[in-house]
């Protein structure tokens, strides 16, 4: 079980608060798919679905891990399926994607990603990474 | 993953830009790295204080840094350029490779926190490659 202590809690509040999901999304998606370009062989699928629109989604989902801090794991157990058994995504991606996002977070808040909150941010980052692969084992 | 002359040229461009502020970057990449990854604490045991902005910090990121600008300048030939850097880390220091990486991450959060415009995905992908083959560079002379 995760252990968030309450500076934890609102750290992580505060930073999702501050998050702009439509811009954030898109760019961290973007960058992931030029920074690793092997990404973009799981969405050729998608075809004419804007990657826009997909790193919106993909944010998006993390709001529910965001609202439900204590159960991310069962609160991901079917986007865990999909990613895992159908998409056969291999888990390491998910750990480039969050790298990618703290990257681009950082841009927009700037010094405001302090050390610490930049250890809270990759913790929970990485609690939703382990969620996500949960399915492989 | 070599690089490629594209990539060169980029890190060169970016490194221009950004190697005025090499201190400031190796103490707020070092900072973090000890906070955020706190194992990595276990090779800096003989220093007094370890939080961020202190000054072994700053001293040690000074140091890693002026590494960095040496692996600009030789990357043409990154590994028989280091080869000296990689006894040090790998006969001396002992520091485990996978640590690489680690501050790797780091200085790219650096980088897109104090120039968010110049660290587009372009100049990320170059500067992730060079700094992947700097690692692999240091990591020559492990076995």
């Amino acid at each position: 079980m995760v252990e968030w202590s309450d500076s934890e809690r609102s750290t992580i509040a505060s930073v999702w608060g501050k998050i702009n999901v439509d811009e954030i999304g898109p760019q961290a998606l973007a960058r992931v798919l030029i920074v690793y370009p092997w990404t973009q062989r799981y969405f050729g699928a998608f075809g004419n679905l804007s990657s826009a629109t997909h790193g919106r989604t993909v944010l998006n989902a993390l709001d529910k891990a965001v609202k439900n801090l204590d159960n991310i794991k069962g609160t991901y157990s079917e986007l865990s399926q999909l990613h895992c058994d159908k998409l056969n995504v291999d888990p390491d991606n998910f750990r480039l994607l969050a790298d990618c996002l703290t990257i681009v977070v950082a841009s927009a808040f700037g010094s405001a990603l302090s050390p610490a909150v930049q250890a809270t941010w990759q913790k929970f980052l990485s609690v939703v990474v382990a969620a996500l692969s949960s399915r492989y084992f | 993953m070599s690089l490629s002359a594209k990539d060169k040229a980029a890190v060169r461009d970016l490194w221009a830009k950004i190697s005025g502020k090499a201190d400031d970057i190796g103490q707020d990449a070092l900072s973090r790295m000890l906070v955020v990854y706190p194992q990595t604490k276990t090779y800096f045991s003989h220093w007094k204080d370890l939080s961020p902005g202190s000054a072994p910090v700053r001293k040690h990121g000074k140091t890693v840094m002026s590494g960095v600008a040496e692996a600009v300048s030789k990357i043409d030939d990154l590994t028989s350029g280091l080869l000296n850097l990689s006894e040090l880390h790998a006969f001396q220091l002992r520091v485990d490779p996978a640590n690489f990486k680690i501050l790797s991450h780091n200085i790219l959060v650096v980088l897109a926190i104090l120039f968010p415009t110049d660290f587009t995905p372009e100049a990320h992908v170059a500067m992730d490659k060079f700094l992947s083959a700097l690692s692999l560079a240091l990591s020559e002379k492990y076995r």
